[in-house]
């Protein structure tokens, strides 16, 4: 009987690497930039020649530090570089300096909130029980170079070698491919907002590593677990990981045994495959770089990077749902972009109706920038200006219709929307002398429908509101208009 | 008076006085060289046309203006050949000037040749290098010292006014002894080692090997500094070392190990160490016996950190981007394989298992942990004997130099030639080693060196004892029969 899917449980850890953003390298003053000619970026020293020395990025350090406060790691005062010594041909010095026993940050973890989960699975209970996965901890080491293969040779650009990379591991909290997709979104946003990292998986400067196990449910010790590599996205990682699941549970189902071993991920055929086996584990000898000092962090490092923590968006959008009184969903679109949430914020302050501003900003104002390729930064409608005219709109004092017009041409000329709405003539008439008679007018112009609104035909109040708005150039408050033309009617 | 074999003082007066320009000091250096060269072995490759240029360019007025130093091939100069002594390296043309490199030439100072060394610094005798052994001048028939063989042989036989060498567990000072010349191991971090290939980081030290005491101070004036590219150099001011020679040493107090008369050392290195020290004090220091009790753990210690560190350094030689590269590779872990079978020699692959074997996991608390905790030890001794004394008397080596093949086949016998000089690279101090004497009886007359160890950023002290020896004794007008 082949297995119940039901009856397992996957467990789940992560070793994310991140490139820290940074001029220059880890070690040397080579420029740090995606897409430049192969080995253009490079020097005796991240090329590994012989007789160089590291000299350690203040930068990058700071910047872990500050990855570490963020995610509620702690900070040792003393921490240290670590020789992990293998060979290959991405190495240059065939070590890499890392951090073995002392790293920069310990412990810490990232809160799962609904919205960092795929959409599909955002109104599963998981998705709404606010997680929190555990970090084991943060350090610092240096990238390798990349190998390319050509049909009879390689070839090695170490453009990248020498990039400071953070790694962030995560304890075995991980249940389903779903956490492991919200805790990496969770992950990289916070990591960009906070401006350690471009986080963008594409050009490699985010990748994960997954540890997956599973055991029959309820079972308290851990499965023979493999590590799935290659994924190059956060999408990619959750199909990885379901298919790799999905594997172990058919593998066991069928009384067979897992073999610990590294596993590709190739995303074109949807398949992991054995990369290799345990026993071809390597022995990294580790030994403190005895080139490199140890760190000091209350040397001034933690104190630099406590001035440059930010709130997580996850706070952030809590905070909007709790003061602004927008919606979960906004609130979490609106904290996912920090350049939003700031125009929001500007845009909210003093404001009777944030709710109301959010609404225009997350629809007209969104799809406004989309259409014309241009980003919250240089909008050309200043947060003032739609505070303005959303309380224009609740104010009365134009109709949603005229609004739409007033926003297009702040859009486009950036001019202030009280003074859009007095040029155009726009102002909403709300004089009731005024309205009434033009109400008066539009009833005795159409006795049907006046007769069929007293019969109880509600639509037909729609009809003589629409041709007071008519009369009145679409000027006057329809609201109002309406109001008015019923009481006319019933007064009769 | 040959140019070849004056000291620095006098090769700038006459410089500065134009009775004499650079060139004429290289033309002498390079008479030498090919006359004595093929004997002695000393340079591995030279580019007198590259140095002439440079010394038509020199700045007298500046402190080393115009005084050539030969550079031991271990330490990198922009475009020249950087081989460390091995196989592996053969072809390497460096990328870039070490910073000693740069801070001598902005002394004036004209980086010449390349000298023969141990294999990537391993080694006591010059025996494990690629282009063969050099030669001691006092008699060819024996080893002149390592690593820094050639450095010494050189600057003994006048093919040299002064060289830099590297020191790791006495490769400066041993060959300086064995060949009766200066050599200076200065403190850990005092010299940049940015441009030095690495044999055992926490451990190298470049210094100088010279004629004369006061050329040993100019030369590491010149070379000293905090340097931001090594982390490991300490951000301390440079004394005016050759300023400092004159103190003499009455009223100073020395130490003298009982550890470091051992039973098997040669006699003669014995009696002139222990007339050295009786010297010293009828020239008016105080001598008082002290221990370091540790320095029996010297060694063992010294052979698990060494080769420990040196396993990962020259990971980095593997034929990828670099050097000799094997022809018949199948794939790149054969062309490893193959690269470094062929490019590095017995010794040391010797060290590289060794090291690769006391990092290894589950070996590393036994071996390397428990090696650190013996160097504190070791660096506690030192401490504890510079509370009293203003600086430590000792034999730079056990014996005179050895017979070419003599201990070829036994390394351990080869290790604990460096009994005397490791503890203070292990201490992370500084010692200098000058001629004391010479072995009498039948056969060659061979130098015997006296090493004074000083405490740490205290070179001052052991060049200022150091120089009211050489200037109270004939040693250092003793030359080589060439």
């Amino acid at each position: 009987m082949s297995p119940m899917k039901t009856d397992y449980e996957p467990v789940i850890g992560l070793e994310v690497h991140c490139q820290v953003r940074t001029r220059s390298k880890m070690f040397c003053g080579c420029r740090t930039q995606f897409g430049e000619a192969p080995n253009a970026l490079t020097c005796p020293v991240c090329l590994g020649h012989p007789g160089v020395l590291p000299v350690p990025n203040r930068e990058a350090i700071v910047r872990t530090i500050q990855t570490g406060l963020l995610l509620s790691c702690d900070i040792d005062e003393f921490c240290k570089f670590d020789r992990k010594n293998y060979f290959y041909p991405d190495m240059p010095k065939n070590y890499q300096i890392s951090q073995y026993d002392m790293p920069l940050c310990r412990g810490g973890g990232v809160t799962l909130d609904r919205f960092s989960f795929p959409k599909d699975a955002q109104d599963s209970p998981c998705a709404a029980a606010r997680k929190r996965v555990r970090l084991t901890r943060i350090h610092l080491e240096e990238d390798v170079a990349k190998s390319t293969h050509f049909e009879t040779t390689s070839g090695i650009d170490f453009n990248r070698a020498g990039t400071p990379l953070m790694e962030i591991v995560t304890e075995a909290d991980i249940a389903s491919p779903e956490e492991a997709f919200a805790f990496l979104t969770a992950l990289r946003l916070m990591l960009v907002q906070a401006g350690v990292s471009d986080a963008d998986m594409e050009k490699g400067q985010l990748r994960c590593d997954c540890n997956v196990s599973v055991r029959p449910r309820g079972q308290r010790a851990f499965g023979t677990k493999c590590e799935i590599k290659n994924m190059n996205s956060i999408s990619g990682v959750r199909r990885a990981l379901a298919y790799e699941i999905e594997r172990q549970i058919e593998v066991l189902g069928a009384g067979g045994r897992i073999t610990q071993e590294t596993r590709r991920w190739d995303d074109g055929i949807g398949q992991t495959s054995t990369m290799r086996s345990k026993e071809e584990a390597h022995d990294y000898r580790y030994f403190p770089d005895p080139d490199l000092m140890p760190i000091k962090t209350s040397d001034g490092l933690l104190d630099e990077a406590r001035t440059r923590l930010i709130e997580l968006p996850i706070d952030r959008a809590d905070r909007y749902t709790r003061a602004f009184e927008v919606t979960e969903y906004d609130a979490s679109v609106l904290a996912s972009d920090l350049d939003m949430a700031l125009y929001f914020e500007r845009a909210s302050s003093g404001a009777s109706n944030p709710k109301g501003i959010a609404n225009y900003l997350l629809n007209d104002l969104l799809s406004a920038l989309t259409s014309s390729g241009k980003v919250i930064a240089d909008c050309p409608v200043r947060p003032e200006a739609l505070r303005d005219l959303v309380s224009l709109i609740d104010g009365g004092k134009i109709n949603s219709k005229q609004a739409k017009e007033v926003f297009k041409e702040m859009f486009e000329t950036g001019a202030a929307p009280a003074d859009i709405v007095k040029s155009r003539g726009l102002e909403q008439v709300s004089d009731t002398g005024a309205i009434e008679a033009l109400a008066r007018q539009a009833i005795d112009a159409h006795p049907g429908p006046a007769q069929d609104f007293l019969d109880g035909k509600a639509s037909a109040l729609n009809f003589l509101t629409g041709q007071v708005m008519k009369l009145s150039k679409g000027k006057a408050n329809p609201k109002l208009a309406s109001d008015i033309i019923e009481r006319l009617l019933r007064s009769r | 008076m040959n140019l070849a074999l004056e000291p620095i003082s006098t090769l700038r007066a006459r410089l500065r006085g134009r009775e004499i320009c650079p060139r004429d000091i290289l033309a002498a250096i390079r008479e030498r060289v090919e006359e004595l060269n093929l004997a002695l072995n000393a340079y591995v490759h030279h580019d007198w046309d590259a140095a002439m240029a440079e010394a038509d360019r020199a700045d007298l007025s500046l402190p080393l203006g115009g005084i050539p130093v030969a550079i031991k091939d271990v330490i990198s100069v922009r475009g020249q050949p950087c081989t460390c002594g091995s196989r592996i390296l053969q072809g390497h043309v460096a990328l870039y000037d070490a910073t000693v490199i740069g801070n001598l030439r902005r002394s004036g100072a004209i980086p010449v040749g390349r000298l023969n060394m141990d294999e990537f610094a391993m080694g006591s005798s010059n025996e494990n290098s690629f282009y063969g052994p050099c030669r001691n001048p006092w008699d060819t028939s024996r080893a002149p010292g390592g690593s820094s063989g050639g450095s010494a042989a050189a600057v003994a036989a006048g093919l040299a006014v002064a060289a830099l060498g590297s020191d790791t567990g006495g490769s400066i000072r041993q060959p300086a002894a064995f060949c009766g010349c200066v050599g200076l191991k200065p403190t850990y971090g005092r010299v940049s080692r940015y441009g030095l290939v690495a044999f055992a980081s926490s451990l190298d030290q470049i210094g100088p090997l010279t004629r004369t005491v006061e050329d040993a101070a100019i030369v590491l004036g010149a070379i000293s500094g905090h340097d931001p590219a090594d982390c490991t150099s300490v951000d301390t001011g440079v004394p005016d070392f050759a300023a400092s020679l004159g103190g003499g040493v009455r009223g100073l107090r020395f130490g003298v190990p009982k550890e470091y008369f051992i039973p098997g050392m040669d006699p003669a290195v014995e009696r002139a160490v222990r007339a050295a020290i009786d010297h010293l004090a009828h020239e008016g220091a105080e001598i008082v016996e002290i221990s370091l009790p540790h320095t029996e753990h010297a060694i063992a210690s010294y052979y698990i950190i060494a080769p420990a560190e040196a396993s990962s350094n020259l990971a980095r030689f593997d034929g990828v981007r670099y050097g000799h590269r094997a022809k018949d590779a199948t794939d790149v872990i054969d062309c490893y394989a193959k690269t470094r079978q062929q490019g590095f020699g017995k010794e040391v692959k010797r060290r590289i298992l060794l090291g690769t074997y006391v990092l290894s996991s589950g070996y590393y608390d036994a071996y390397y942990l428990r090696a650190q905790k013996v160097r504190t030890l070791m660096r506690r001794d030192f401490e504890r004997a510079f509370e009293t004394c203003d600086a430590i008397l000792t034999p730079t080596a056990p014996s005179p130099a050895f017979k070419l093949g003599e201990k070829l086949d036994d390394p351990i016998s080869m290790y604990l030639g460096d009994v005397f000089t490791i503890a203070v690279n292990m201490a992370g101090i500084c010692g200098i080693s000058l001629p004391c004497g010479f072995t009498g009886g039948a056969g060659a007359r061979l130098p015997i060196g006296l090493q004074i160890i000083g405490k740490p950023f205290d070179e001052a002290t052991i060049l200022r004892v150091a120089h009211h020896y050489e200037q109270t004794t004939p040693w250092h007008r003793e030359r080589p029969p060439l």
